[in-house]
């Protein structure tokens, strides 16, 4: 267990430099140049790269690190980043952790509904559509996650709006305004999750079903519903355990499109922003924090393995270990 | 298209067992067929006239898509206008139509620079092997750990607005499961006898691997090319949704949409019906992908 669990943070910590590594190539290393965007995101009143003496121009430069050679650059970077300072927002002039902090727990509240949610629902959908080998029924559940995949998540949430918040009025159309502005939010991140979540759970349980130990268990005469609920769910809950991480990037990856749609402030709407300025370092502040989550929400899988599947417990076999 | 799906989920075989099972799965198979070919017909019908859409615009639509007619603002759809007109009095259909081209380029390049690309790396990770191998599929594990849509936001916030932007954003940003698939097929090949028989006589590694190595991998990457043309769809409409593609007056099915977010309450056409065009237009290339990987795994 102990050297299993020191690879695992190992990979982690990889996973994270990486990402660091990866985000500061693309957003640093392609041909554009910061300062002048910089200036000319605040440049709306009459600024701009054209007003500024290069002597200005040189010591904005210095101050964000840009006049150093990209090597410098990255290690001066990677080593702000270490001890947590991701840098200074370009737009706002506030530090990137900050600002990431000031809006996080609404996407945290967000993202927590609208999992919530996609759970209860694609969990209900594998299981009941698992339930039967075949038939309507059946046919219809499994045709469900299909559709719902093919929805773009901006044109979901503008459904919901249209039909919740302006044709029935039973919840504010935009802004947090607490509970009752984060239901539709939540339901239209929480619809291509459910399908995500109810596809890979279909797929575990159909691989489960057909595996020679239920075989076994229904000659021995167990009663179909413990075969069902005891052994083949166990075994379906693995491939599920091991998309966790993916199912919570793509919730962050939908919150940039839903918090834009109902006009709520959060990570993906700061996300959305900064693009827009193309505020570099609150946008690799962004990714970064997407890659601690993933490697963190990875490293509880990775935890969790062990106590559902005894196989790697005794280190005989590596169902999903190395991800 | 409904219809479609169904019969395609009918086709997962039954797990359990027993030989009445299979007499069903038959059963079921021969049900499934004429609905699914119907489904795959509709599909591939749609997706024709999308194309047609796309090339010539100007048969399907007598309007201009940027002349707007103050007089007929904001008309629900009708008979004279059939997706209704928006703000500007500007006929709907007429825009989507014009809107396709875009919005079809920026896939379609999307896909050959994530199909190139994927290919040359896959291709060179999976034949030489070793450290190159190692280092290349550390880094695509790290990429496909970040969701899509924020390497492509990433790569916008460098290389600035527009549609190619995006169509390279979107390409690039599912360059990563594309490599990986790529290699893993170039592996499979070659550990393939005449692959060792070109290296005997003496082939030079990049006619091994252009000539006999790629030709026969690129099979199921080109199954995942047909899978992924709804994501890239989806993705594409998003980013545009976003803004960071077309400027406003030129269409794009994405910025469409967005177009009539401040029309929520008043005119539901002008998210709606945009939003359908992409959403029929996911399901009938699905259906068509999935089609066309039944016949590629036949093979």
């Amino acid at each position: 267990m102990g050297p299993y669990l020191l690879r695992r943070v190992f990979n982690a910590l990889l996973v994270i430099w990486a990402a660091f590594t990866i985000s500061f190539c693309l957003l640093y290393l392609l041909p554009s140049d910061p300062i002048s965007m910089m200036l000319s995101a605040e440049g709306a009143g009459g600024g701009g790269a054209a007003n500024i003496s290069s002597e200005q121009y040189h010591l904005l430069a210095e101050r964000h690190g840009f006049d150093r050679s990209p090597f410098e650059q990255y290690l001066y970077l990677l080593g702000k980043a270490v001890h947590g300072d991701l840098g200074v927002s370009m737009q706002s002039g506030k530090t990137v952790v900050a600002q990431i902090a000031d809006v996080l727990p609404e996407t945290l509240k967000l993202a927590a509904l609208s999992l919530l949610l996609a759970m209860v629902l694609g969990v209900s959908i594998a299981l009941t559509a698992g339930a039967f080998s075949s038939g309507l029924l059946r046919s219809l559940l499994l045709a469900l996650p299909p559709i719902s995949m093919a929805l773009p998540t901006f044109w979901i949430g503008l459904i919901l709006l249209q039909i919740f918040a302006f044709k029935l009025h039973l919840v504010p159309s935009l802004g947090n305004r607490g509970f009752a502005s984060l239901v539709l939010p939540a339901c239209t991140l929480a619809i291509p999750t459910a399908a995500l979540i109810a596809q890979t759970l279909t797929k575990g349980i159909d691989d489960a079903m057909a595996l020679p130990f239920v075989r076994v268990l229904k000659a021995k005469g167990v009663p179909r519903r413990t075969i069902y609920f005891r052994h083949v769910l166990h075994n379906a809950a693995i491939p599920t355990l091991t998309i966790l991480a993916l199912i919570i990037g793509n919730v962050f990856a939908g919150a940039v499109v839903t918090e834009t749609v109902f006009s709520r402030s959060g990570a993906g709407r700061l996300l959305q922003s900064a693009v827009d300025v193309q505020d570099i370092p609150v946008v690799q502040g962004l990714v970064l924090m997407m890659a601690v989550t993933y490697a963190g929400v990875n490293l509880v899988a990775d935890l969790l393995y062990p106590l559902l599947d005894p196989r790697i417990r005794r280190g005989a076999g590596g169902v999903g270990g190395e991800a | 298209m409904s219809e479609a799906l169904l019969s395609a989920s009918a086709q997962i075989p039954p797990t359990s067992d027993g030989v009445e099972v299979v007499s069903a799965a038959a059963d079921s198979r021969l049900k499934g067929y004429v609905p699914r070919w119907l489904g795959l017909g509709l599909a591939a019908a749609f997706i024709g006239m999308v194309a047609l859409w796309a090339i010539f615009p100007q048969i399907f639509t007598a309007g201009d898509p940027f002349a707007g007619n103050i007089t007929a603002r904001l008309q629900p759809p009708s008979t004279l206008h059939w997706f209704g007109t928006d703000n500007l009095g500007r006929d709907l259909f007429t825009r989507v139509v014009y809107g396709t081209s875009l919005s079809l380029k920026a896939t379609v390049v999307a896909l050959l620079i994530a199909f190139v690309t994927s290919s040359v790396i896959g291709v060179v990770a999976g034949y030489l092997g070793g450290v190159v191998d190692e280092i290349v599929m550390r880094v695509v594990d790290v990429l496909l750990a970040i969701p899509q849509l924020l390497i492509s936001l990433m790569l916008i916030s460098a290389l600035g607005f527009g549609t190619i932007n995006i169509a390279l954003a979107v390409g690039i940003a599912s360059i990563a499961s594309f490599s990986r698939v790529m290699r893993s097929q170039v592996l499979r090949v070659c550990a393939s006898p005449y692959v060792e028989a070109a290296r005997s006589y003496g082939a030079k590694w990049y006619v091994i691997c252009f000539r006999h190595v790629f030709p026969q991998a690129r099979g199921p990457v080109s199954a995942l090319v047909a899978i992924e043309f709804g994501s890239a769809v989806l993705s594409i409409s998003a980013l545009s949704f976003l803004g960071y593609g077309a400027v406003p007056p030129t269409p794009e099915w994405g910025n469409l949409v967005a177009d009539g977010r401040n029309y929520l309450a008043t005119a539901w056409w002008l998210t709606t019906i945009p939003g359908l065009v992409i959403i029929i237009t996911v399901i009938a290339v699905n259906t068509i992908g999935r089609a066309f990987n039944r016949t590629g795994g036949a093979q």
